[in-house]
């Protein structure tokens, strides 16, 4: 009988109990979280290097740049989202746990958002500055990332879901990730080269903050079945 | 009529079933594109514009439509077989990308012959819909790729199908994103409010196509799923039985 009066932890407590835990794992492991993000610059910085753009055409491509990057710097850091759970077990008690696999799986994506999505959403108008962009763009640019690298990591959530556990995840994952991610990448950078040459570019905000919702909503779900499948 | 659905789900009734039925898929098919094909080659009018030209959508359309109905039938057969475990789902799904993927490829082939002589480029990025064929084919390579890399076959079913599903809510979003681009594909001549605004001697070789090719592709689907069905019963006794009889075992 004890065990029925034993209060169970509430819905919010194992949420924030999981994206605590993953924030300070990271903590531990700082180069997690670092490399991604020096990625995301290396990459940036190479397009100016290799294609020696004018000022002009690097202002043109500029938002499409970045946005690949993000995407890129992205899908690296996903792979290892469940990689070192599965490996010690911990997954298995994730499962198990008494809190609904969904929300957990929310949460891991949040942890992973704060610890990809956001840093790369700061450190971005140091990129924006190398490559001119006029300050008022620069907001429009961050908006579009925020919300494109939180539908990012929810999509993202799914893939490595479903390749946690395969030896041939890495490649596998940015496969399966991308096609998927196209309406992200398009709108986001799109709203910026919008609002680059002065056209109106709230639609594409607005349509950004959809599919953010619509991934907010639906991913947790195909996230958990996808661990339960991959873990059986 | 379930008592149908139930025993068609059973392998062996399905491998039975499927043997008959596939030859007059092939037949029904074959006498429907000769027909679309003699009739849209050498009998329907010239196009005004486009001249000769425009015969290519008597192989592009059909490839199109089936390349998307392709992955309705994997998303289907992958949803049924994640939500009833219906294994016989699972192989129809499994089946249907490798033809699927060939078709949007046949698709992208055609439509980049076309538009080199009326656009004067193989390939367009600005076109929507050969964009968004481009991406289907992606997702196909993907379903295909996480499948492969799984050994076990019951994990990689339920695997692949959360994939297929997935993408199955994404594939609307994807064609309506890439379409925000301005268009350079002539809007749909088939689907439109008032009935297809074509001749009808172009217009019937074209539908004739359309149900050809569909015809088709469920006999080579129904192939398809034979051979999986086969190999997935491989230790079963009823495959025993098919490939040695009672008297020639022992």
């Amino acid at each position: 009988m004890s065990g029925q009066d034993r209060q169970l932890p509430g819905l919010m407590e194992g949420f924030i109990a999981i994206v605590r835990r993953d924030l300070l794992l990271a903590w531990k492991r700082p180069g997690d979280v670092l490399n991604p993000l020096f990625f995301f610059a290396m990459v940036a910085s190479l397009f100016p290097l290799a294609a020696a753009p004018s000022p002009e055409q690097l202002m043109l491509n500029g938002p499409g740049v970045v946005w690949v990057a993000a995407l890129l710097a992205t899908l690296l850091s996903l792979n290892s989202l469940f990689l070192s759970d599965f490996e010690d077990g911990s997954l298995d008690q994730i499962i198990l746990s008494p809190q609904p696999l969904p929300l957990l799986g929310l949460g891991k994506a949040a942890a992973h958002w704060l610890l990809s999505g956001l840093p790369l959403v700061l450190v971005s108008p140091l990129i924006a500055v190398s490559y001119r962009m006029p300050a008022d763009i620069v907001g429009v640019m961050m908006l579009t990332l925020a919300l494109g690298t939180v539908s990012l990591s929810l999509l993202g959530a799914i893939g490595a879901a479903l390749t946690v556990g395969l030896n041939r995840g890495n490649a596998l994952l940015s496969l399966l990730i991308m096609p998927l991610a196209m309406p992200v990448l398009i709108f986001g950078a799109r709203t910026v080269s919008l609002a680059a040459t002065g056209d109106p570019y709230a639609a594409g905000i607005y349509f950004l903050a959809a599919y953010c919702m619509l991934a907010l909503t639906l991913a947790p779900f195909a996230t958990a079945a996808a661990l339960k499948i991959s873990n059986e | 009529m379930w008592s149908f659905l139930h025993k068609l789900a059973s392998p062996p009734h399905f491998y039975g079933i499927s043997a008959r039925m596939i030859p007059w898929f092939y037949a029904a098919g074959l006498l429907a594109v000769a027909y679309g094909s003699v009739a849209g080659l050498f009998y329907a009018p010239a196009d005004e514009e486009m001249n000769d030209g425009f015969r290519i959508i008597y192989v592009h359309v059909p490839a199109a439509f089936i390349s998307m109905s392709a992955y309705m039938v994997m998303a289907i057969g992958a949803g049924i077989g994640l939500i009833w475990r219906m294994k016989l789902a699972h192989a129809v799904a499994a089946g249907a990308a490798p033809l699927g993927a060939w078709f949007t490829f046949l698709a992208l082939i055609t439509g980049s012959i076309w538009g080199r002589p009326m656009w004067g480029t193989w390939w367009e990025w600005g076109d929507p819909r050969l964009t968004s064929e481009l991406l289907l084919l992606f997702l196909y390579f993907g379903y295909m790729a996480l499948r492969a890399a799984i050994d076990d076959t019951a994990k990689a079913d339920k695997a692949s199908a959360v994939l297929a599903l997935v993408g199955a809510v994404n594939i609307p979003i994807i064609h309506f994103s890439v379409e925000w681009w301005t268009s350079l594909h002539q809007g749909s001549t088939l689907l439109k409010s008032g009935g297809p605004a074509m001749h009808p001697d172009m217009l019937y070789p074209l539908l004739a196509m359309i149900l050809g090719f569909a015809l088709l592709f469920a006999a080579l689907l129904l192939a398809r799923v034979r051979t999986e069905v086969l190999h997935r019963e491989r230790r079963t006794r009823w495959v025993r039985d098919l490939i040695m009889p009672a008297g020639e075992a022992a």
